[in-house]
């Protein structure tokens, strides 16, 4: 599956970035190059082939881990493409965990609260949350946060293995600012979620049998309603990853997203093949963990 | 219609809703009529100004009246918004019918390659048909509406499947109905209820979609009075005058929350167990 996919990726993108008015040659030779220069280079990097030997070639050297040359900085495109991947990840995880600690118990206190004013607070927030696009959220936080209260730095990006204290403090605003939109739909799927399973017949089994009410929601309805929540978080990575190009590129931070930004506005085309593949694979690898993941959990479910 | 309007005002998501988007229709179209000035004239003396009887919400830097240029820009934002959804949302429920009938390999095939393209995020693969077709803003309304038409067509087949095993739908094939005549006149129409919801929903993520790829210089062009160009803008002079960023970031929020709100609302109104 994983495979398909990333083929069907490789298709889409070549064929957008092949569409593109940009000729690689001019790119790197500059526009005053000289037509036999010219003509020498398409024929060295094989730009006079049909596409579909293009693709092939292409497609040959990704599989081997080679991305092709930036036109923009005639560097290897994969090693630089990988490692802000890397620093893009650790945004990721940090604000999936984050979501996880914050999301869950909302959801909770709002499924347990049903109707009165926790819920609706809990829900207001949720509203909220998923109404603010990133780049309002990360501008609202550098305004408020970094430049009136002066508590975190505004932008920027210390590696952690530099500086770690410093290097954190660089990473509180994006993490947070990517994260509320997660939070919000995560905590009302959680809810929705637990609200299904506190009706059903084996809670009100266990509630007749004279469990406490924490027993009851920790040990027999958390666990159901979690369940769900796993294939949800799953595929809000893909939102996830969205927000992330956005946030890199309010925060100056050189994550793929950035790096995204920079290759389509340069029209840079190999540093965008190789960055949307690796965000698709990114996005395909997480999904196809959470499937195993569902199935090892849930009994009932078998994947062949 | 009627019964419905009144189970979706029952709810407080849908009543709250509907009078937000309903409000920002109006501001829509009477927009241009309702703005106090005009939004392109510039003025050297009256730049970031906080809100005051002569301009209700202040001016931006180069002593424009905020409020009417939000008031026309709503035009820009959410009429591009409701115009791509709408695109994107036929665009996915033919596919997605269509695949539910055929069903079997053509289905599978289909439904593996929208899986395989939903795994470039919205936004990435917006951005890469704005860049593939010149920053402008009918470009990012086609590019929203094909980052949209995979999602739409996933939700489209699975309420589709539901219908194709109804009787009637047997009926049909029974009859010998042609596959074009039971793809539009029965199955359609059936799964319209699921598709509005969603849609609705959508509009909002379309909102900030469009605000985003504005906001990132791949939409709207300035002057234009887009809201995500208006934060995109006010960005340099935030220090000045936080009036100029706050402003367009609550229409847009608002105009999100509202449509939001009323997908919820007819949610609930249209789904017989917990409707009224």
């Amino acid at each position: 599956m994983i495979v398909y996919t990333l083929f069907i990726v490789s298709l889409v993108v070549f064929a957008i970035t092949q569409v593109l008015p940009a000729d690689a040659a001019v790119m790197m030779l500059g526009e005053n190059a000289t037509d036999q220069a010219l003509e020498a280079l398409r024929q060295q990097m094989g730009l006079n082939d049909p596409v579909w030997l293009q693709y092939l070639h292409w497609l040959g050297g990704v599989l081997h881990g080679d991305f092709g040359q930036s036109l923009r900085t005639g560097q290897p495109v994969g090693p630089a493409m990988l490692q802000a991947l890397g620093r893009s990840l650790l945004i990721a995880v940090l604000s999936i965990a984050l979501m996880l600690v914050l999301a869950i118990p909302l959801g909770v206190l709002a499924a347990c609260r049903r109707g009165k004013l926790a819920d609706m607070i809990v829900s207001l927030i949720s509203y909220a949350g998923v109404s603010l696009p990133e780049f309002v959220t990360a501008t609202l936080a550098v305004l408020f946060v970094a430049d009136w209260a002066k508590l975190l730095p505004p932008t920027g990006y210390v590696p952690l293995t530099e500086n770690f204290p410093d290097g954190l403090a660089h990473l509180v605003l994006p993490v947070c600012v990517v994260s509320i939109i997660l939070i919000a739909h995560v905590s009302r799927m959680v809810r929705s979620e637990l609200v299904d399973v506190l009706h059903t017949d084996y809670i009100r089994a266990a509630r007749l049998k004279g469990l406490s009410t924490s027993r009851v929601l920790f040990g027999h309805a958390l666990r159901n309603a979690l369940l769900p929540t796993i294939t949800v978080v799953a595929l809000d990575v893909g939102y996830l990853l969205g927000g992330i190009i956005v946030v890199e590129e309010i925060f100056a931070l050189p994550g793929i997203g950035r790096q995204l930004i920079i290759a389509i506005q340069t029209r840079d085309l190999p540093a965008i093949q190789a960055g949307v593949l690796l965000m698709a694979a990114t996005y395909s690898i997480v999904n196809f963990v959470a499937d195993i993941l569902y199935a090892w959990l849930d009994k009932r479910i078998q994947y062949d | 219609m009627i019964e419905l309007l009144k189970r979706l005002l029952r709810t407080p998501q849908g009543a709250v809703g509907l009078v937000l988007v309903i409000l920002v229709f109006i501001v829509v179209i009477f927009g241009p009529l309702l703005a106090p000035r005009d939004p392109e004239a510039m003025s050297i003396l009256a730049r970031y100004k906080g809100p005051s009887a002569n301009f209700l919400l202040g001016t931006d830097q180069y002593g424009r009246d905020i409020l009417s240029r939000l008031l026309i820009g709503a035009r820009s934002t959410v009429t591009m918004a409701v115009f791509a959804t709408l695109a994107g949302t036929f665009a996915g429920a033919f596919i997605g019918t269509v695949s539910a009938f055929l069903g079997g390999r053509a289905d599978e095939i289909i439904m593996r390659t929208i899986d395989a393209i939903m795994a470039i995020p919205n936004l990435l693969f917006a951005l890469l048909i704005v860049n593939l077709l010149g920053s402008s803003s009918i470009n990012a309304l086609v590019a929203v509406a094909v980052a949209f038409a995979p999602g739409m067509a996933r939700i489209t087949r699975s309420v589709a499947l539901a219908v194709r095993k109804q009787d009637y739908v047997s009926a049909a094939i029974a009859r010998g109905e042609s596959s074009s005549y039971i793809i539009l006149r029965e199955m359609l129409p059936n799964v319209v209820a699921p598709i509005v919801v969603e849609t609705t929903i959508r509009v909002s993520f379309a909102v900030m979609l469009f605000a985003t790829l504005s906001f990132l210089g791949l939409g709207a062009q300035p002057p234009a009075t887009e809201w995500g160009l208006m934060v995109s803008e006010a960005r340099q002079y935030m220090h000045i005058s936080a009036g100029i960023l706050i402003w367009p970031s609550l229409a847009i929020a608002i105009v999100a929350i509202g449509f939001n709100l009323l997908g919820d609302g007819l949610r609930d109104a249209l789904n017989p167990r917990t409707g009224g």
